[in-house]
């Protein structure tokens, strides 16, 4: 066992790194020590997940890596500085982690203003979101959540693009509003519970009545977040205005929050109600996958079409655990696990393909400084090295089997079917409708002969940019050719929550 | 053994890699060296293996390679299965690879991306493999995809030819339309079945299909749980094997490289659905209703491409819609249970359609890359080996007596007569027509591009006209595949990197079948492997008709109708195309309607784009605006933004600073509480 308190460095090194960039490093040397710092900071919160990974016992869905001190109590109930990971919060904190880094790298050349300012929102943006993923305290996961908003605010109407207000405001209004409903659900629960420890209010037995008033507030505050059809308009126009590193971490981080809120609170704290909203939320992911993803089809600037794809790709992670509730109630335990997991994997797979899928939009913006599709074509002729990593990132997109787009896909699609044909048959459209977008997109970008001056003066990714999108590539190669070494971190976990979803928590059931 | 199958798979792997990353460092020769080692290499091991399992009678081998996810009990793994089915795969697959390999060096010589392409058909044959060998429905799943990938990356391989972009996202897109189905039947075996292993699936069918189990469709409507999962896989088949209405992707494929048309888009991927749905013949004997739906999808392949070969004059597109028809011969006698007739078509097809394509490459090579047949003819004194092959190869596609093509079809005709299911009648018409058909267009090709009169002079002045002979030419010629235009309309000397391709070809395509027609029709090659319920087995009078050996059973020829349908074809194409050319213009004017029809591929491609394309970019276009534009960002989300800011420009008007509004509205305000309080009690 480790004696270092593992996840508190995980949280607390890339803020306090942010604190010496900010403070200590400033924008000295034309803001290169603040890069630098800002890189090493990064460096040792990856290195952190190193005995996170090594240490974490295959065996268990407990709580691993805890700790538990007091922080201050209210009225006779103690909330605690509690932190612990377990097999859906492990991996997030990984991706989180090495994001992280990916997203210094990425903006190592291309930021030019208040570079200081830029990699210390990150690094905080980092620690805050770890904190997320690893709270055990209702009342600290909310800090942190609410807290996670103010630097990608930051980061987005400072450095964003000319429509950034519009684009701020809707965001923030967009979660903040979807948090106030989770905060009273919480407070609820703590005073029926007298804890606001996670794990307790697992336990709290309730009537469906009240089940259904807290899996709603959830709802309200996950579904935003997600985002799901219909709360979903806030993030293509978020994306479109926040700066490359923004909507990295906007896509491949923060949309997760979401979906890791679900497995944490909605379905172990409220399963009848769960059961009882499985059809609703498996309708709303089905939309989420066929009409958002005709709506990507149209969309003309190109992170607009990937927004909107991550908007589909996340209909998978949704579906993939609503989908388990029905087939659990139909004692299909093995296509409820292969659900579950098909959306767990999905979650950190998006991860990667967006991340990259953003990073390689930010490479062409760089250059030609815009993202309209129509502004581009025959990229390929200029930018071979490019193309042949954006042709692989697009591929994942559109799910191909061997990369990791595929694996998550290809579970909940299996899941679905034994749950309802229709689901499948829905679900599986994205084969079609997936590959449309994502190799269309690809096409009138790279493909052809040369379109204009702008095309034809573009030089190749740098040494910079192709490491990012080489380790991400590898990334998204290494999850779909050998998943297990995700899914065995979270098998235990994954048993664990079916058999806690298939307890009734009604009072005296 | 389990070394051998490895390395069998790793080594073209290898060489992609070797070609596709380092290709700058290691130049064309080291790039084209290691991927012909690589399968070479595979090719060699593949016969051995062959030999050990077909020959030698090695019971077949099934084990895992490695573990890629367990999850609630669900072992999904990557792991091989090899048996007498996998080791011919292998061989044809590798063998094909290689001729194609070499052929290339000579065919893309000129050509920039002289690595990658070499990378490309090398990563192709490690996915094949990967799929032929696979023992798992997700296995075979991803070899499904990742040839799509290679072939997708190969048909746009010119990517700045509009068309052949276009080509390769509606090859990718239509096959994504079969893994649809693909992915269903997939997930209902899961459902089902619980297993995605090949062997725990065979052996739970019979048993399981006696449940009569079905699938709950709408609450009036019920399937057969076993027709779901196979005619779902078979929609799969149908995308990669090019069936109607899925088959609109393969003409269009021939904008890539004709080497990948020999490989993939003739010989071995598209045969992917064929070999498929021999593997699954333990699931697909259970239901008729699929075998019907087989039967008659590959039946109407069969004629009906047959007759688009007629009126098309690019060299390229004549072969494609033969590939089509034949694909549809194949799968002909997997709806009439005959898989083995079915997958010996596919292994003798894969020889001589290889060597046609080839042939076709080298006739377009030599002609400085036209490929109007209409503007070849009397080729034949110009390139001999070409002419010999390609003859060789043609008469084994129409099925003349002692060529392999001649047992592969005969069996396929003979078993769809035997046939019962519903369905035999009709498909036992087409492809019986489709005899006469295929000696038809490809004699007319035969004849148009190696007899008649020399047409090129005049085409090829008419070609120097539009491209004039200076630098600008030599450039295009540099960047696209165009080759050099020099010479005044005599065609090129072959390198014989492409002529032995062709040879080694032509080889097996005229002598395959006589070691391997009766051990594979009639014997028990396929024992085990390929199973068939006692009432379909609608091969036992092929294997009758074996009994006296390859031999007499080519001389028994004469007294069947195939053989005078093939000879009168060919007449027919003499007929008309050499002996009296103007009846063709007669006819095509005569039957004006029909010409209009077929030229237009039944109008296929023209619904497709209108329907499926602009409509579901119309589709999106109207969602796009009047759902998250108009809906919910216009009206909910910024209406209740302006709501608000309305609500507010209201309530402003309240505090209107003036005192005498304020104490107006107190004394309002405490009338209104008086009143309530006294009306209250």
């Amino acid at each position: 066992m480790t004696t270092l308190p593992l996840l508190s460095l995980l949280v607390w090194t890339p803020i306090i790194g942010a604190l010496l960039v900010l403070f200590g490093a400033g924008e000295r040397n034309n803001g290169s020590t603040a890069k630098w710092l800002a890189l090493i900071t990064s460096l040792i919160t990856l290195a952190l997940c190193v005995p996170l990974y090594t240490g974490f016992d295959l065996t268990t869905p407990n709580m691993q890596f805890g700790e538990l001190s007091p922080w201050f109590s209210i009225s006779g109930l103690t909330i605690n500085y509690a932190l612990g990971v377990d097999g859906f919060s492990m991996p997030l904190i990984l991706l989180t982690s090495f994001i992280t880094v990916i997203v210094v790298i990425a903006g190592w050349e291309v930021i030019e203003t208040k570079v200081s300012q830029y990699m210390a929102a990150f690094l905080v943006m980092t620690g805050l979101m770890n904190g997320v993923f690893a709270a055990l305290d209702a009342m600290l996961f909310y800090v942190f959540w609410e807290a996670m908003l103010v630097p990608m605010f930051l980061i987005i109407g400072i450095w964003g693009g000319p429509n950034r207000v519009y684009a701020t405001i809707k965001f923030f209004l967009y979660t903040f509003f979807g948090s106030v409903f989770m905060l009273i659900a919480l407070i609820y629960m703590a005073i029926q519970a007298g804890s606001f420890s996670i794990l307790d209010l697992h336990k709290l037995p309730m009537t469906l009545d009240v089940q259904h008033w807290i899996f709603a507030a959830f709802l309200i505050a996950f579904a935003v977040k997600v985002p799901m059809f219909p709360v979903h308009t806030w993030l293509p126009d978020a994306h479109v205005e926040a700066p490359t590193g923004g909507s990295v971490v906007l896509a491949a981080i923060m949309l997760k929050m979401g979906t890791y809120g679900f497995v944490r609170f909605n379905l172990p704290i409220a399963p009848d109600a769960s059961l009882a909203w499985a059809d609703v939320m498996i309708a709303l992911s089905l939309i989420a996958v066929v009409y958002i993803g005709f709506v990507a089809l149209v969309q003309k600037d190109m992170k607009k079409l990937v927004a909107y794809s991550s908007i589909a790709h996340m209909g998978f992670v949704t579906l993939g655990f609503f989908v388990a509730f029905a087939l659990l109630a139909t004692d299909h335990d093995m296509q409820a696990a292969l659900g579950v997991q098909g959306a767990l994997v999905q979650m950190v797979s998006h991860g990667f393909i967006s991340g990259a899928m953003f990073l390689c939009i930010g490479v062409l913006y760089d250059r030609v400084h815009s993202r309209q599709i129509g502004d581009y074509g025959g990229v390929a002729n200029t930018m071979p090295k490019f193309a042949a990593l954006m042709m692989l990132f697009t591929m994942a997109n559109a799910g191909l089997p061997g990369t990791s787009g595929f694996v998550g896909e290809f579970m909940v699609i299996l899941a679905a079917f034994s749950a309802n044909f229709w689901y499948a048959i829905l679900a599986a459209t994205t084969l079609i409708v997936g590959a449309a977008y994502s190799l269309w997109m690809y096409k009138r970008v790279v493909f052809g002969e040369v379109a204009n001056s702008h095309v034809a003066e573009l030089e190749d990714i740098n040494r910079r940019e192709q490491f990012m999108l080489v380790v991400l590539a590898l990334a998204v190669l290494a999850l779909g050719l050998y998943p297990k070494m995700l899914t065995e971190l979270m098998e235990p976990t994954v048993q664990h929550l079916l058999q806690v979803s298939l307890q009734s928590k009604l009072p005296g059931a | 053994m389990e070394k051998i199958y490895l390395a069998i798979v790793l080594a073209p792997l290898f060489g992609a890699i070797l070609a596709g990353l380092f290709g700058k460092q290691i130049g064309r020769v080291g790039a084209h060296t290691a991927t012909i080692l690589g399968v070479a290499i595979a090719a060699a091991l593949s016969v051995y293996v062959f030999w050990q399992h077909g020959v030698n009678g090695l019971p077949a081998y099934n084990a895992s390679v490695y573990e890629w996810a367990t999850i609630g009990g669900l072992r999904l793994e990557v792991g091989f299965l090899v048996d007498n089915l996998t080791a011919m795969m292998m061989v044809v697959v590798t063998s094909v690879s290689l001729m194609v390999h070499v052929y290339t060096i000579g065919y893309m010589a000129d050509d920039n991306g002289y690595q990658r392409f070499f990378s490309y058909i090398s990563l192709f044959t490690f996915s094949m493999l990967m799929l032929v060998m696979s023992n798992n429905f997700l296995q075979l799943f991803f070899g499904w995809e990742a040839v799509g990938l290679v072939s997708y990356l190969l048909i746009g391989f010119w990517f700045k030819k509009p068309t052949a972009i276009y080509a390769n996202m509606k090859a990718f897109l239509v096959n994504r339309v079969g893994d649809f189905g693909f992915l269903i039947g997939i997930a209902a075996v899961l459902y089902w079945f619980g297993s995605l292993d090949y062997a725990t699936v065979f052996a739970a069918a019979p048993d399981w299909a006696k449940q009569g189990l079905t699938l709950q469709v709408t609450d009036s409507v019920q399937w057969s749980a076993i027709s779901v999962i196979c005619i779902g896989l078979f929609i799969g088949a149908m995308g990669k094997s090019a069936q109607v209405p899925l088959h609109v992707w393969l003409p269009d494929s021939m904008e890539g490289p004709t080497p990948i048309s020999a490989l993939i888009h003739a010989a071995t991927m598209v045969t992917a659905g064929v070999f498929m749905v021999a593997r699954m013949s333990p699931l697909f004997e259970l239901s008729e209703t699929a075998l019907t739906f087989v039967i008659v999808i590959g039946a109407t392949t069969a004629l009906f491409m047959g007759f688009l070969g007629i009126v098309q004059n690019d060299i390229k597109r004549v072969v494609a819609y033969s590939t089509l028809s034949q694909l549809g011969y194949m799968v002909v006698a997997l709806g009439a249970s005959a898989y083995a007739a079915g997958v010996f078509h596919l292994m003798t097809h894969a020889f001589f359609k290889a060597l046609l394509f080839l042939g076709a490459g080298a006739v377009i090579v030599a002609m400085h890359h036209e490929q109007d047949i209409r503007k070849m003819g009397g080729l034949w004194k110009h390139m001999k080996v070409v002419w010999i092959t390609a003859l060789l190869g043609s008469l084994a596609l129409i099925g003349t007596p002692f060529f392999s093509g001649f047992y592969s079809k005969d069996a396929i005709i003979e078993a769809v007569h035997a046939s019962n299911i519903a369905g035999s009648g009709y498909a036992y018409v087409c492809v019986l027509a489709g005899v006469f058909i295929t000696a038809l267009y490809s004699f007319r090709m035969f004849f148009l591009v190696f007899h008649t009169k020399e047409r090129f002079h005049d085409a090829d002045n008419h070609h120097h006209h539009k491209v004039p002979h200076d630098d600008g030419h030599a450039k295009h010629g540099s960047h696209t595949h165009h080759g050099h235009h020099d010479d005044h309309g005599v065609p090129h000397h072959l390198p014989w990197v492409i002529t032995l391709p062709l040879i080694l070809l032509a080889i097996p395509s005229v002598i395959v079948a006589w070691f391997w027609a009766e051990p594979m029709l009639a014997g028990d090659f396929f024992k085990g492997v390929i199973y068939v319920a006692p009432e379909h087995n609608s091969l036992a009078v092929v294997a009758e008709h074996l009994e006296h050996g390859w031999v007499a059973f080519a001389l028994h020829a004469p007294m069947t109708v195939p053989f005078w349908l093939a000879a009168a074809g060919v007449f027919t194409a003499w007929f008309i195309w050499v002996k009296n050319p103007k009846i063709a213009d007669v006819a095509q004017a005569k039957l004006k309607a029909v010409h209009t029809l077929l030229i237009n591929k039944y109008y296929f491609d023209d619904i497709n784009q209108a329907l499926f394309a602009n409509g579901s970019v119309r589709l999106g276009g109207r969602l796009s605006k009047h759902g998250d534009t108009q809906l919910i960002d216009g009206l909910i989300v910024n209406g209740s933004a302006k709501g608000v800011g309305k609500l507010a420009v209201q309530l402003r008007k309240l505090q209107s600073g003036y005192l005498y509004h304020y104490a107006f509205g107190m004394i309002i305000g405490l009338l209104l509480l008086i009143g309530w309080l006294y009306f209250r009690v």
